[in-house]
């Protein structure tokens, strides 16, 4: 059996959950005040996840960097897999909020989309 | 000199849901002033994602959400004029802007909606000894570098202040590259949002050290490193409890000041503790036909509820405007009862409401000035109270609000202030 | 070979240099630093004294009361901001109004002109938040108040126009005396010079005692100080000070030439000639001191804290004059306060003494006057659209806080001995100045200084290398 504590983020009373992880799987929380963090937990214990938003660089506008993000969350542990696939990347203006510039970063399979129009 | 119905001061977040907002309600001649080159303000440069949740029901990015509304300003067809600095309102409301094309220029608007938003405190404000070297940067500045200029302001870092930018900046620097050292909070709580200390400082194993301020900058030319002390309940650094963490650069996230320079030229009376205007029920100002809204009023936490907030003073403007055109002489306020903060509330705005003047309903944004766990908020008309609110959590970092129906306000003829106070249990 | 060779590019060094300038001689400044106005004469409280503290007789005395004098013409030729704001010595309780007295007959022996004791009332008539316990006042009517930096890179910039070489990034580590003049080892090489002038603050003792057996000792006194917003300008009218004590004139509050009000020095001996850094201590010092002289002080108005160290010279003098043992070696040391007051005479004496020794011949084509940065907010409406038509960047405010243009910041880094770095541009337009202490326009100043320098981002420092303020670019490390 394994112990972790959390710190639910559901609202500002941000809870300490205590999560029992059983050998068979079995998730128990303790410690939430509301059902909200009870599903916080047992999230974070499975398959913890995240957007990541961060710049790649852009030629032929003004701008010198172009915000991204990926379009859906990524599992915890690819999140600097994922920064450090966007070191190589150059995009070229225009782009637009949207476009797709990476597919399926870091063999995520999730693709990378700008999150801002940056025309020429 | 020109002349228009409402000028908008700012085309960041604030200024551009007035615009919208007071477009709506049929004013055609609306101008934006914006001092930078592009619509959106300060949201440009916040990529990171969390903006939306209550306005659009999604999660979307600082330069996503600002999008949307910009957007809108294009599709209403909204005169703005980007790179312009406002120089001076008087206040007759005549506007004086300076760009490259139009050199300085006066507007005489009917209306003005202030919408300047705020600046960051910077280190003289906390009087932090030591040496001034380069690498000591406002973590605002540092996020501009980083999410505008795409350049690095430093590699190891110290970060002091726990709001939500100074949280923000510690994992943009992380996912840059740069080594986030330590967060230090004068604080025995953090000012930021619980989601942002978890996936900013502990998804990075960046330890938050609570009740700890810098106490000694080392470095002449560049930061060499920081000394970190523990602090008492009053905020001095207890002697014998001083670190020092090598690095080249320290973020400053210590707090936000709205940017009222002009307000104050202009004569509007700015309320002490938001050091923004004081406004009533319409965010009018205590300048006639002058509106405020956004961080210029008083430091939001969530933009969202600064669009909320801008839409009204849009909607409060153009009423103003159609009143105006309709009878031609500037309306009178009718009789005004103030807001005040009771224990436990460190401001409320509005401070002050025209019951008559109320539309369906009255929001009242405040802040507390602690922690409390399981309160109630209550609210007074003069000695009786009409509302009483539990809330399991309140911070300082958190903006709070109650809202009062007109008919709570209509039904109180004789009523002479109204108290928000915070109760325990 | 150079006849002058002047160490120290502050205020002292600059003054000397232009006074330098007026006469056929080949003459460098030696600035360790990549500007001007990097020491001492860039932390001090801006005042040009009247002229009481100094003992009479003493050069401090003397050079106060002529520098003040010399200032009104100074300023005008320059094109520097000062004001005579007046300043007022309080005397807190009846038992120090012997010694506010003392003052005055100092003053008058001086020859300070217009000074007047004045009652309880009449001090808060005119000062209405001098402290309630104020007792009676020395008043000086011809006290007044400079931009330091401006009046130094005034003096540097009109100079050079006349023919002063500049070579900055030069650090002088020794000075040798030989058969023709002198030999300095600096960091870019060797200098030689018939003449050398000890300008060098803090380090002046250094020098000195490299070429004589007279040896001088000068300690690094250190002052902090409090800025205070613009809103806070108005606090009080004149500069207030008290009664003075073992370190000098104690901490004032005055107004700045460009309205911030400003609170300080306190005074502290220190080991190190570098140690240019405030402390916890110092700061609340400075805070409970001034709260003697002065009520209600705006501290929640404070924008920056900053600290600057004074020459201090162990005989509490201004050592200036060739060294007995070591001919052609002329001294400027230990100008501590009121030096910025005195720096017009240091420059006039220190140079009639080389003039004496060089017999050098006029320069027919010498150039007095020296525009400063334009100002548009000093233009009409007219002349302001007038000047953006023509020059675009005059429309562009960079710095919101102090309202500078693109137009201002682009002059400083293209004028003569123009700004290299952030803090260059700063002290030249006061961009970055302000209540927001650079947060905005550090990012847009970076910006012009790379392209005007043609230099990459990179590159850009603080205030010179050592100070980059960028260490690189995104995702470059990983």
């Amino acid at each position: 059996m394994e112990k972790r504590e959390l710190t639910c983020i559901g609202c500002p009373m941000g809870c300490t959950l205590e999560v029992r992880i059983e050998e068979d799987g079995g998730i128990e929380v303790a410690g939430n005040t509301c059902g909200r963090g009870d599903s916080y937990a047992r999230k974070e214990i499975l398959s913890p996840a995240r957007i990541v938003t961060t710049t790649v660089r852009i030629d032929g506008a003004a701008e010198k960097v172009l915000s991204v993000k990926t379009q859906k969350e990524i599992p915890k542990d690819k999140i600097f897999a994922c920064s450090a696939a966007l070191k190589k990347v150059q995009v070229k203006a225009p782009v637009y909020a949207g476009d797709v510039l990476v597919e399926n970063i870091a063999d995520t399979g999730v693709d990378i989309i700008a999150t801002k129009t940056v025309l020429e | 000199m020109r002349a228009c119905d409402i000028v908008i001061i700012g085309g960041g977040p604030a200024g551009l849901a007035a615009a919208v907002s007071a477009r709506k309600q049929g004013i055609e001649d609306i101008l934006i002033l914006e001092r930078d080159r592009e619509l959106g303000g300060i949201l440009n440069q916040c990529i990171h994602n969390g903006f939306g949740l209550h306005t659009f029901q999604e999660e979307l990015t600082g330069p996503e959400y600002a999008a949307r509304f910009i957007r809108q300003v294009d599709e209403l067809h909204i005169e703005y004029k980007l790179n312009t600095m406002v120089m001076d309102i008087s206040p007759e409301r005549e506007v004086t802007a300076m760009n490259r094309e139009d050199g300085i220029f006066t507007v005489k608007a009917n209306s003005v909606v202030l919408a300047m938003g705020c600046r960051e405190r910077p280190r003289g404000a906390l009087n932090i000894p030591g040496y001034r070297p380069a690498g000591i940067y406002s973590a605002g500045t540092a996020q501009r570098l980083v999410n505008i200029e795409g350049c690095l302001p430093g590699r190891e870092v110290v970060i002091l202040g726990s709001g939500d930018i100074g949280l923000i900046m510690a994992r943009r620097m992380t996912l840059e590259g740069a080594k986030v050292k330590v967060v230090s909070e004068l604080m025995p709580y953090s000012g930021g949002l619980k989601r942002n200390i978890v996936q900013c400082l502990q998804d990075y194993d960046i330890p938050l050290k609570l009740s700890c301020t810098v106490v000694d900058i080392r470095g002449k030319e560049r930061v060499e490193g920081v000394v970190l002390a523990q602090v008492d309940e009053k905020g001095k650094p207890v002697p014998g409890t001083e670190k020092e963490y090598r690095c080249d650069t320290l973020l400053l996230s210590v707090g936000l000041i709205p940017e009222n320079e002009l307000s104050r030229e202009m004569g509007a009376a700015i309320h002490e503790v938001t050091c923004g205007p004081k406004v009533d029920e319409s965010l009018e100002t205590s300048v006639e036909g002058v509106f405020a809204c956004g961080n210029v009023l008083h430091v939001h936490d969530l933009v969202d509820f600064v669009s909320e907030e801008a839409a009204a003073a849009g909607r409060h403007a153009a009423e103003y405007i159609h009143r105006l055109k309709r009878t031609k002489e500037r309306p009178a306020r009718g009789k005004t009862v103030p807001i005040e903060a009771g224990s436990g509330v460190r401001y409320t705005v509005p401070c002050s409401v025209c019951p008559a003047r109320v539309e369906d309903k009255l929001i009242i944004r405040f802040r507390v000035d602690q922690v409390y766990t399981d309160c109630y908020v209550s609210v007074y008309f003069d000695d009786e109270r009409i509302l009483q609110k539990r809330r399991l959590a309140a911070a300082p970092g958190e903006m709070e609000e109650v809202r009062l129906t007109r008919k709570q306000l209509r039904e109180a003829p004789g009523l002479g202030r109204i108290t928000i106070k915070i109760e325990e249990r | 070979m150079y006849d002058v060779a002047i160490i120290g590019g502050g205020v002292t060094g600059a003054a000397t240099a232009r006074e330098l300038s007026r006469y056929q001689l080949k003459v460098c400044v030696l600035e360790k630093e990549e500007d001007v106005c990097c020491g001492t004469s860039k932390a001090n409280s801006g005042i040009i004294h009247a002229g009481y503290d100094a003992r009479p007789g003493t050069l401090m005395a003397r050079l106060n009361v002529r520098g003040n004098e010399m200032m009104e013409k100074l300023a005008e030729e320059l094109d520097v901001p000062w004001k005579k704001n007046g300043s007022l010595v309080l005397c807190l309780s009846e038992e120090g109004f012997s010694k506010l007295q003392e003052l005055y007959d100092q003053g008058a022996a001086n020859g300070v002109r217009g000074l007047k004791i004045l009652d309880r009332d009449e001090v808060l008539r005119m000062e209405p938040n001098a402290s309630d316990r104020v007792y009676a006042a020395l008043y000086a009517p011809s006290a007044g108040i400079v931009c330091p930096f401006q009046l130094n890179i005034a003096l540097a910039e009109n100079a050079y126009v006349n023919g002063v070489e500049f070579r900055f990034c030069t650090e002088v580590f020794t000075v040798k005396k030989d058969s023709e003049g002198f030999l300095l080892k600096t960091s870019k090489g060797d200098v030689r010079t018939r003449c050398v002038v000890n300008a060098a603050g803090v380090y002046a003792d250094r020098f000195h005692n490299m070429v004589s057996e007279d040896k001088i000792h000068i300690t690094a006194r250190r002052g902090e100080y409090f800025l205070l917003d613009k809103s806070a300008g108005q606090h009080v009218e004149r500069t207030i000070f008290t009664l003075p004590g073992a370190y000098g004139k104690g901490v004032l509050v005055a107004p700045t030439i460009h309205g911030n009000l400003l609170i300080g020095p306190n005074a502290e001996d220190i080991g190190d000639k570098e140690g240019t850094c405030t402390t916890g201590e110092g700061l609340s010092e400075v805070l409970t001191k001034a709260g003697r002289s002065v009520k209600n002080l705006p501290v929640r108005q404070v924008i920056t804290s900053f600290a600057g160290l004074r020459p201090h010279e162990d005989g509490h003098e201004f050592i200036i004059g060739e060294v007995r043992d070591a001919e052609g070696f002329i001294d400027c040391a230990g100008i501590e306060s009121p030096g910025l007051a005195s720096c017009p005479a240091v420059g006039e004496m220190a140079a009639g003494i080389l003039r004496e020794k060089l017999k050098p011949e006029e320069k027919k084509q010498f150039t007095a006057k020296r525009r400063g940065i334009l100002n548009p907010s000093m233009l009409s409406m007219d002349e302001r659209n007038q000047l953006i038509r023509k020059q675009p960047a005059y429309g562009n405010i960079v710095c919101r806080c102090e309202m500078v243009t693109e137009g201002e910041v682009l002059d400083a880094i293209r004028r003569p001995l123009g700004a290299r770095s952030l803090d260059g541009v700063k002290r030249r337009t006061r961009a970055g100045m302000g209540r927001c202490q650079s947060g905005f326009c550090s990012p847009k100043v970076m910006e012009i200084l790379s392209r005007e320098l043609k230099i990459p981002a990179a590159m850009v420092t603080k205030a010179g290398k050592g100070s980059e303020l960028i260490v690189g670019i995104n995702k470059d490390m990983l």
